[in-house]
């Protein structure tokens, strides 16, 4: 693989800062000449990530890696982990903090909307250590 | 019809964007949860909220749309006004409630999304 690669650690203490790494790499594949509908995916998907990771994990790090072929995504945190990943997945599901939905987020959207988007998505999990989630959006 | 026309039927006051108001609208969409915004709306160009924080803005750059519209009389903050001034969108604010708000554009023209053309989208 030698793609453009791009990193970003994301500041869990700051929500008015989560989404600067979604918004960076939306600029940077606009300016690549990617499609309208790719760049809206990834934006959206990553977007949802990096929210969740401010909200859930206390932040994170996030590498894309770019390619002719498609773009990857791995949103990694050491947050409380995901004890049931299945249960997680679902619409309306949230352990989100009221606080959180009076700021437009945290209604059990987050994941539904990254595997919508995404198409391929993976998520490890361990409870106590951290959640890992994989995301590929295919460059058509 | 095109932002200017969405500032007149709302009776907005302009607060960034002035050299948008040209831009050309079709949809729109009106929510207070940015979740719902990114997971049902697509190609909607005016986004009319009550929801007053730096992630709408966001929300809306994710989404490609071209206008916010505050409803209720919100004021959205320096930081707000100054990332869609980056992003190049319009931000309106108008006195009247979202209901209302919404209604007016329906009237007016302008169409929605949400759950009736979920089943069409292809993403």
């Amino acid at each position: 693989m030698n793609g453009l690669k791009w990193t970003y650690e994301v500041d869990g203490s700051d929500f008015t800062r989560a989404g600067e790494a979604s918004s960076n790499v939306k600029k940077n594949l606009r300016k690549l000449g990617v499609s309208p509908e790719v760049i809206r995916k990834v934006s959206i998907a990553l977007y949802e990530g990096e929210i969740n990771m401010v909200i859930h994990a206390n932040g994170g790090k996030i590498d894309v890696e770019m390619t002719p072929e498609k773009i990857d995504m791995v949103l990694a945190d050491t947050g409380k982990g995901i004890p049931d990943i299945e249960q997680a997945m679902q619409e309306g599901w949230s352990t989100a903090p009221d606080e959180v939905r009076s700021l437009g987020f945290g209604a059990g959207m987050g994941l539904p909307n990254m595997k919508k988007y995404s198409d391929e998505m993976r998520i490890e999990s361990t409870v106590g250590v951290g959640t890992t989630v994989y995301m590929t959006v295919y460059i058509k | 019809m095109n932002v200017q026309d969405v500032m007149r039927v709302l009776e907005a006051e302009l607060v960034c964007g002035e050299e948008n108001l040209d831009l050309e609208v079709h949809n729109a969409c009106g929510s207070d949860m940015m979740s719902d915004v990114l997971a049902f709306v697509k190609d909607q160009a005016v986004l009319l909220t009550g929801l007053v924080n730096i992630q709408v803005v966001r929300t809306a750059d994710m989404m490609d749309m071209v206008c916010i519209v505050f409803v209720r009389g919100k004021e959205p903050d320096a930081d707000m006004i100054a990332l869609a001034k980056r992003r190049g969108m319009v931000v309106l604010k108008t006195k009247h409630r979202m209901f209302t708000a919404c209604g007016l554009l329906w009237e007016n023209g302008l169409r929605g999304g949400g759950t009736d053309e979920r089943a069409k989208m292809d993403i």
